[in-house]
Parts: C-alpha cells; structure tokens; sequence
C-alpha cells in the first residue's frame, strides 16, 4: 500500500500554545482515516498545515508524495479541503457557489457532475436559495461539493458534521463511503465518537498529541479494565452514589446505562450492586460489557491526564 | 485562465449587488455628495442683514445707507441710536454686521476728503465675517468713484481668474472627486478582502492554487470598473448640474482619475495585507487615508496656510497631488507638459504600495 | 398535580408562507430535565425563541414559567436562565467581571453578589483563574461557567441550547453532572442536542420534525415504541423522513 499522506514529528506552537506536538502519521491510498478529539485537541492545525496553509515549526508532512512546504502549490490543485467552519459565500445561491469553485479550478460542474451528483440531487431544491439561508446540514453537503468539484485525490474533511444532526450525519457518512469506494483518500476529523467506527482507522488526538492509532475494532483492545454497564430506575443519583462506592476507578454516563471500572484486581460486582442498594438505588442491573471507542478515548484521556499532573507533581 | 478571472469578477458582482449597504455607498454616495456639497454648502452669501448706526445723519450716509440696501444683498433689519444696541442686536442674531458712520461724516468726507466709518461684524463666524466685509467695502468703494472721491488716484480692480464668481462647486468638485474615489476604492477593497478573510473563504481560495495575483486583481477590477463609473457620473452632474466646466482635456482627466484609482487600490490592498478584520480595515481606512484626504490635501483647508510639519505630511497625500491635478486640468485647462511632475509622483507611490502589497500578500495564515 | 413550568397549546410560527413551527402542543414538569431534540431546520429554535420571549408566535398558547408569551415576554425573560453555545460570555473579561456583570444585569445587590461570586469561583473549582481572561481557558471551563452564570438569579427553569457542542467526552459528562445537580436542587432544565447518548440521560425528550412533534415521552418508552436499541435509531427512524430540509 502506498501511503497518500505522511507525517513525522510535526509540531506547531501558537505563543505559549503548543497546538502540535510530534505529530506522526502515514494514511493509506483510498482510505477513510478519522481524526477524533475534541476542540483544542489540534486538529484544525493539523489540517491546515496538511492544506499547505500554516508551516509547520518543525517536522516535515507529505501529501501526495510531495512536500507540504516546497510544493504547495503542486499540492493544492490535488485536494480538496473543507475548513472547520462554514466557509462559502452566504450571499452567493447554491449553484453561483458552486459554479464559482468550479470555475476557480479551472472546470465545470459538468465535468465533474458524477462525482457530485448524490449530493447535488438534494440540494437541486434549492439551487438559486442563498447559502447563508440552508439548514446545517444542507451547508455541509454543499460545502463538500465544492471540494469535490475539481476532483481531487486527497479530501482533507475538518470537522465537516459539527452542529449537524443526526440524520444529516448518517447521509454524509454514507457519502464519504462511497467517495471512498471511487478511491478517493479521506482525512476526516470529528467531535463525535460514534463516527469513529465508520472509519477505516482512527486516531484519537489531544491536546496536540496522538493517543493512540488504530483500526476502530484495535483499539478498543487499548481499554485493559473489565467494563460493567450498570442500570438502575433511577438514573439521576446512580451516577454519584456509584461514584462513591470506595473501590470505584470511573463512572461515566452513557445513555441508558453508566460505563464503570473498578480499582480492584478482580471486581466484586455483587458488593458494588449491594451497595447501591443499600443507598436507595432500586432495579439495579450490572454486566460486563466490551469497551467501545468512546471508552477507550476517556479512558487514554484519563490516563495522559494523570500521567501528566503526576509529572508536574 | 480567461474563464476563472471572469468568474471572480461575477462573483464580486454579485457580491456588490447584494449587500444593500455597499451597493448604497457605491452608487449613493457620489450623487448624494456632490449634491451637498454643490446645493447645501455655499461659500456665497445671498442676503446680509445689517444694522445701520448712523451719528451723522446727513445727505452722503443717507445715500450711502441706499446705495448699500439697493444692491440687494443687503437688507436692513435694524435702525441702531448707540453701540450697546449693537452688541444686542449681534447677540439676538438680528444682524450680521453693522455699519457705523461717524459724526458729521458727510462734511468731513467733502471738505477733507476722508471720513471714519466702521464696520462691526461677527466674529464667531469668520468666513461670513470675511465675506460681509468685502461686499461692504466694495460697495462703498463703488459708491466714491461714483462721486469721484475715490481716495487715491491708483486702485486695485481685483478679478477672480478661472472663477469669476468664486463658486464654491469649483473648489469641491476636485476635492470630492478624491474622496469619493478613495473610499470606493481604498475602504471598499480592504473591506471585501478582510471579509474573505473573516468567513474563511480566503481560505479555500489559498488552496484552490489562485496565484496571489490573481486573487488580488481578482478582487480590484471590479472596484476599478465602479470608481471609474463614479468618476463620470461625478463630472457629469459637476458639468450638468453645477455647470464646473472642464477647460482642458476630457481624456487627460479621465486618465490621471485612472492613476489615482490604482493608488487608492492600492493603499487599500496594502491595508488588507496587514489587517485581518473588517473592523480594522474600516478604522484604519477611515482614519488614514479618507480624513488626510478631507484635511491634509488642501480640499478644505489652503496647504500654504498650514504648519510645516502639516505641509510635510501632506506631500504623502495621494490626494494633494490629484487635486493639484484635477484643478488643473477642469479649470485651468492645464496639459500634461503642466502636470508631469504630480502625475509622476502618483505613479511613483502606486508602483510602490502595489509591489509592497503583492510581497505582503501571504500564501499562507498567518 | 403542581403546575406545569412550561405549557404550549397548537403553538405556531409563520414567516410569510413558510410554517416554521406548526401547532405544537405540549407540558414540561416541574424539576424535569426535558431534551428538545430535532433535526437543523425542524424549528427547534424558532420554538425555543418563542418560548424564551425573543419572538412573539403567530398562533397558539404558551406559558413559561407562569407567564404569558405574548403579553409578559419580559417576565418569562426575567424568570428563566439562558445559555448557549453560541453565545454565553464575554471571552475579555475574566470569571469574576462575567459573573458581577450578568448578576448586575439581573439585579443582584452587590453584596449579595460578590458572595455567590466567590462560592461559585469555589464550586466550580475556577478560584485559580477568576482574574485570567475567558479566552485563555479551556471551552469546558467556560461552558460549566456559562451554565452557574445562566443560574445566577436562581430561575425556576434554565434554556440550553446545544451546550456541550465541541467539548471532549469526559467534560461532556461532567457537564451532565451539573445538569443533575441543578435538577436535583428543583431547577427544570429545557436542553436541545446533537448528542444523541445525551437525549438519554433526559426524563423525557420531544422529536421535532417538520415544524410539528413527531414523538414525545421518555427516553425507554420511546426506544420500546420504536423497537429501537438507542435514542440514535429512533432519531433517526423518525427524522429520516423528514421533507423540508431548511
């Protein structure tokens, strides 16, 4: 496999800000590789020097076998980039955006109308409405044609479903799978944990640093500590009552259930259901559950951050 | 490459078209400007009220008194009897000058030839003060010659060349014509550059391999086309309107305008450069470049009259030399043989400005 | 039964021809924490502005927090708490100014506020920086901020529009915790998302579609009404067929 985009040591520093630290990471030909971690973690940065818009302080990044600061200019007419914000003209219609990226490559909306037409379908509606007056996820979808338009061989995705709800986020999803089957190489960085399994590989990024790189099944192999989802009719105390319970290590929320791991060796799930009960906690259930991604990252979180207040201690 | 350029200049068409306040601003303004300034704002005075404090009350400040209210700019709103009432009636705003002959005034005008007469204005406003006291005197000059009392045997006949009637509209026009073309083109352009800036699309137009340049004349023609359209639209209703006349070449002017265009572009691609709000890019416009224009360019206020320092800055004023220009070619009908100097001056400043602005122009964020 | 703290009967909004919210019906309890779900351009926040007293409706009853929404719009304002995403602080001044500042604004004796100033700075753990500029701080500080600011004046019922929008997992939930907190104390707690995990932690959660209510009860009626294994699925099975999209 022939990697599209490559990374060694990249780091960044913004004043006292270290965005980027040692930033390391290669992504494959036609491969849908997700960048997770939430604002400040570094991800737009990284993006942006992968678009060839920031240099990096240090390290070096190719994109498409070139290099990101000696050949810009090569690199930008082979990708398509969408910033982390909404960035088309909202006083532009559907189409005149469009029409005017296409034209800014040098092609057509013709040219390239295969590559775009799912999306473009739904938004046809409203092809002469302004993009400023679209719905979120309209926005989105139009923002990601306009990347397309050109065709490019790298799409580099900044978080393009932030704000979006989820039915618009299934759909762009969907879209991405597709545009990755025609071969397209994706980098696609998002807040939410649930998209992570949609990619081929992950990694999870905080404050500047890589935690961890892996296919979405790998690294859930990353979480050591037996999980237990833990249910009980009333929901708002179990969180802290089970916080309480002395042997507890964490207790997360998460949707019906509360995720907990226990501090001991090997848990004793019946004094935990025990002790709940004997604090006013009805209809408990607990089993043992396989971790999934958003457990994994809390839990590489957890760690970095104790790691580091242990250093600074 | 033909294809994308045009492309860019539609999209800030429409961009213009759009946006009601800039397109009010772009195409409002001239017109509402000139008309201000041609209708509202006149240095000529069509009625002077005045006061009449006569100690002497004989024949020659009788016809005097006459010869002054039959001219028809004067109009006597107050028969004065001693100075405190002229204090009063300045204060109450009845009049704008009184005029004060001496006792026997008459007598000693015929036996020796001279005799006092005062003339009080209001000083709180110096420019009509000035004007009320030249009108004054003329026709009491007038009136001696009449009787051929003129006091000396030599006098000055002043003539206004170029502006016999010292219109006012002949001072504005030039002086609007550069403002109005700084702001289209200066504070237009730095704020539709810092605006691509603010939403992020500068972003994607980085990406999207547009060299600077293109993304920088990209973003000028469209203001250069708008200036020039307000260029025409100004002289025409100077010439319509106002009837300012253009002595010299039609041409010549429309192409120093051209020149100062491209300066004032310029400048406003220099300020996008090193701005990256549109907040800033106004203020500094504004502040910058629209007030030394009013101010420093000798629009309002005579060069020769101001402190060196002032005089100093003003040779920085692209507009200083515009003026000197326009001035030139509309009233006095001056050639280029007359205007090379100033004309090379705005070519020196805008070659500068533009080199200074493309180097500046990142290809990056910052 | 207590009165309910927000009431809306066949509540309506029209822009020119386009429905925005179409006859809306329905009752948050008091103490509740309500999830006010829906997809972009449902009308959830044509239906929030209504109900927080920025828009007057076009039809239809409402009262929020006892007051009427066409006639006390500037009571319902006085009597709720307010935080968004979008919008909350000032991120050039420090905790303490924001603090002082929106308590001024809802008529705190000084007093009174420099002392709630100080045990809130000590509750949310934000003593070591209540002279450091808001920009400086993490997004997750500023949010559990925003949200004690929002709480200040003591409402009876608190407006959050998609609060945790961008923030890391583990904040996301202590975020939450602070959520029950309020909650436990009496507050009811009006809350819209895009995390769907998050619609199940409310008591019970409304699904917007197309102007109108598609489906209100709590999180596992709904889930079993829908033969649905999470919120996520029903969502989505409801949102999907959506016709408008804007």
């Amino acid at each position: 496999m022939s990697a599209v985009l490559i990374t060694d040591g990249v780091s960044k520093r913004f004043g006292k800000v270290e965005a980027l630290d040692g930033v390391g990471f290669s992504v494959d030909l036609a491969e849908l590789f997700g960048v997770i971690g939430a604002d400040g973690a570094g991800k737009s940065t990284l993006f942006r020097i992968l678009a060839t818009l920031l240099l990096p302080d240090a390290g070096r990044a190719r994109v498409l076998g070139l290099d990101t600061v000696d050949s810009y200019r090569m690199i930008r007419t082979r990708i398509g980039y969408m910033p982390g914000r909404f960035s088309l003209y909202q006083d532009l219609t559907v189409e005149e955006n469009l029409a005017f990226f296409a034209t800014v490559y040098g092609t057509t909306i013709k040219e390239n109308y295969e590559l775009i037409r799912d999306m473009y379908v739904q938004l046809e509606p409203f092809r002469t409405r302004r993009a400023g007056q679209l719905s979120g996820g309209m926005k989105q979808k139009l923002a990601l044609c306009c990347a397309l338009v050109h065709r490019p061989e790298l799409l580099l995705l900044d978080e393009p479903t932030t704000g979006v709800d989820a039915v618009s986020r299934l759909e762009f999803w969907q879209m991405l799978d597709r545009l990755r089957r025609l071969g397209i190489t994706i980098l696609v960085s998002t807040p939410y944990m649930d998209e992570a399994s949609r990619c081929d590989r992950v990694a999870f990024m905080q404050e500047g640093r890589i935690l961890a790189i892996d296919t979405p099944s790998g690294i859930t192999g990353l979480f050591s500590k037996p999980l237990f989802a833990v249910r009980a009719a009333e929901k708002h105390h179990l969180v802290p009552v089970l916080r309480s319970y002395p042997h507890a290590a964490s207790v997360y929320a998460f949707g019906s259930t509360v995720h907990y791991t226990d501090s001991r060796p090997s848990p004793d799930m019946g004094d935990v259901a025990a002790w709940l009960e004997s604090n006013g906690i009805g209809g408990v259930g607990i089993e043992r559950i396989k971790p999934g991604i958003e457990d994994t990252f809390m839990a590489l979180m957890e760690s970095m951050t104790s790691r580091r207040e242990a250093a600074d201690a | 490459m033909m294809q994308r350029f045009i492309g860019f200049v539609r999209k800030e068409f429409s961009h213009i078209v759009r946006d009601r306040r800039t397109a009010a601003i772009l195409f409002g303004m001239p017109v509402l400007q000139l008309l201000l300034f041609g209708f509202a704002i006149k240095n000529e005075i069509s009625e002077i009220r005045v006061g009449i404090l006569d100690h002497s009350h004989d024949l020659v400040t009788q016809e005097l008194t006459d010869k002054l209210l039959s001219s028809g700019t004067f109009v006597a709103t107050a028969t004065l009897s001693n100075e405190r009432e002229a204090g009063e009636a300045f204060a109450s705003g009845r009049v704008n000058e009184v005029v004060v002959f001496e006792p026997a005034f008459g007598d000693r005008l015929l036996r020796d030839g001279h005799a006092g007469l005062q003339l009080l204005t209001d000083g709180s406003d110096p420019n009509v003060s000035r004007i009320v006291a030249g009108y004054t005197t003329s026709v009491v000059r007038e009136y001696l010659r009449e009787k051929g009392l003129a006091a000396s045997g030599i006098e000055a006949v002043p003539l206004m060349m170029f502006n016999p009637g010292l219109k006012s509209v002949y001072l504005f026009v030039p002086g609007l014509m550069a403002m109005i073309l700084m702001l289209v083109s200066a504070l237009m352009t730095s704020i539709s550059i810092t605006r691509e800036k603010e939403s992020g699309t500068m972003e994607l137009l980085l990406v999207s391999s547009l060299r600077p340049v293109q993304i920088i004349i990209g973003k000028v023609v469209p203001y250069l086309v708008l200036a020039f359209v307000n260029v025409i639209t100004v002289v025409a209703l100077a010439f319509f309107v106002f009837g300012v006349p253009c002595r010299g070449s039609i041409l010549l002017l429309f192409l120093e305008s051209l020149l100062f265009i491209l300066t004032a572009l310029s400048l406003g691609l220099l300020i996008s450069t090193i701005t990256s709000s549109q907040q800033v890019a106004m203020m500094i416009s504004l502040a910058g470049l629209l007030l030394p224009t009013v101010l420093l360019s000798g629009f309002i206020f005579p060069i020769a009259s101001m402190p060196w320092p002032l005089q100093a800055i003003s040779n920085l004023i692209p507009a200083r030399w515009y003026l000197v220009i326009v001035r030139g070619v509309m009233l006095k009908g001056a050639g280029i043989a007359v205007l090379w100097k100033e004309t090379l001056i705005l070519v020196v400043m805008t070659a500068l400005y533009l080199t200074f602005s493309v180097r500046k122009f990142s290809e990056r964020l910052q | 039964m207590p009165e309910q703290v927000i009431h809306t009967d066949k509540l309506t909004k029209r822009f020119g021809t386009f429905t925005a919210v179409d006859g809306i019906s329905f009752s948050v309890r008091p103490g509740e924490i309500f999830g006010f779900l829906g997809a972009n351009g449902a009308g959830k926040t044509t239906a929030m502005k209504m109900l927080t007293g920025l828009l007057i409706p076009s039809g239809g009853l409402a009262t929020v927090a006892g007051f009427d929404v066409y006639r006390e719009p500037e009571s319902i304002k006085r009597s709720i708490g307010y935080m968004s995403q979008r919008f909350s602080l000032y991120d050039d001044l420090t905790p303490r100014e924001n603090i002082r500042f929106f308590g001024g604004i809802y008529g705190l004796a000084s007093k009174e506020l420099r002392e709630k100033c100080d045990r809130m700075l000590e509750r949310l753990d934000l003593k070591g920086v209540a002279d450091t500029r808001l920009a400086a701080l993490p997004l997750g500080w500023k949010q559990k901020l925003a949200f004690s600011v929002a709480l200040l004046h003591e409402p009876k019922l608190v407006f959050l529009d998609e609060p945790t929008g961008g923030v890391d997992p583990v904040t996301r939930r202590r975020f939450w915790d602070l959520i029950y907190q309020a909650a436990s104390g009496g507050v009811t707690v009006f809350v819209t998302t895009h995390y769907m995990d998050e619609a199940e932690y409310c008591d019970r959660v409304s699904i917007m579609v197309d102007g109108r209510i598609a489906a209100l009860d709590s999180p596992e009626e709904l889930k079993r009404r829908y033969d649905a294994e999470t919120m996520n699925d029903v969502f989505i099975s409801l949102a999907r067929p959506a016709r408008r999209s804007e």
